[in-house]
């Protein structure tokens, strides 16, 4: 069962990170690597590592997407 | 250097990296089995400290030098990031704070998510050495937490809410009380950074030594660190603007 689950969340992963790669304006993929960072967290759960998911969770979906967010932002501004 | 030479190189070093990494993948233990070396050691050593976070156990007391280098490159790259963000010589700070309209239930959900956030980043950081998280993962949801407070409405309340110079001390003193732990540890025990508080039963909110006394310390970095970081980015993205050229017709 868990090897399964473990499966299912890996091939997402994979997927949704192909989708990150694909995306080519920064502001979306800003938001696609925000939903990868949530499914990574996942993943680390599912793994049995809920620390690395709580840091995961921190970094990689709230304070990175936000920061590309923001640049993104400044640099509209600019044009 | 030819492109024939080049890819020769770069055959070279892939083999040598292959003839080093391949053996050492083979010798690992397969993915989920259960023999686990490491788990062994690190276990036995986070229960005989009283400390129920394995993870915590490991990251300040069987590790915590690391850690201090890991909270070093943290502090470093705030600061980094603060002095490349700094206004421009031919960039001025503007006073307007203009927003646009925020939806009604953005709003609310975001003025009801700042305790919530707040009261969950306090918590992780103090029960660091019982559940899972600690300094770091309480920290970067207090940083973040506080800036739920633009997402909700304004730049001003979140400029009131966050006296930004608090932050700066506060990266520094927790990145000083972390090395001042281990050298008062060092002065008491002869060992940087080794447990010196009497540790009471495992799963205790003041158990596991000076596990959760490092949390606090990683806490109050990581927290005021992230704070200052999105500030930087905030405050360049809203009230730094290019100065008006002087010298226009």
């Amino acid at each position: 069962m868990n090897n399964v689950l473990i499966a299912v969340v890996l091939t997402l992963v994979a997927a949704v990170g192909t989708v990150v790669v694909f995306t080519r304006r920064p502001e979306r993929q800003a938001v696609t690597l925000s939903a990868y960072g949530i499914l990574l967290a996942l993943l680390f759960m599912v793994l049995a590592a809920p620390d690395v998911a709580l840091s995961q969770l921190g970094v990689g979906t709230a304070i990175v997407p936000l920061m590309v967010m923001l640049t993104v932002r400044k640099l509209h501004r600019r044009r | 250097m030819s492109p024939r030479v080049r890819l020769l190189v770069l055959a070279v070093g892939g083999i040598a990296l292959a003839v080093l990494v391949v053996p050492a993948l083979v010798g690992l233990p397969h993915f989920g089995g259960s023999v686990h070396p490491y788990r062994t050691h690190a276990v036995v050593a986070s229960v005989a400290h009283h400390s129920a976070n394995v993870i915590s156990s490991i990251n300040f007391d069987q590790r915590g030098l690391d850690t201090l280098g890991e909270e070093s490159i943290f502090l470093a790259s705030v600061l980094g990031v603060v002095v490349l963000l700094r206004p421009a010589e031919e960039e001025t700070e503007t006073a307007s704070l203009g927003g646009g309209p925020v939806l009604e239930s953005t709003k609310l959900a975001g003025y009801a998510m700042v305790p919530i956030t707040l009261m969950l980043g306090f918590n992780i950081v103090t029960h660091g050495h019982l559940t899972p998280g600690g300094g770091f993962q309480g920290g970067v949801v207090l940083g973040t937490g506080i800036h739920l407070l633009y997402v909700a409405g304004t730049y001003r309340a979140l400029q009131r809410a966050r006296p930004i110079q608090v932050f700066d001390w506060g990266e520094a003193i927790g990145a000083g009380a972390f090395a001042c732990l281990g050298i008062a540890s060092l002065a008491m025990t002869g060992a940087f950074l080794a447990a010196v508080i009497p540790t009471a039963p495992l799963g205790h909110l003041f158990s596991a030594g000076t596990v959760p006394l490092l949390n606090g310390a990683v806490g109050v970095e990581v927290a005021s660190g992230t704070a200052v970081l999105l500030a930087k980015f905030l405050e360049q993205a809203i009230r730094v603007r290019p100065a008006a050229k002087e010298t226009e017709p």
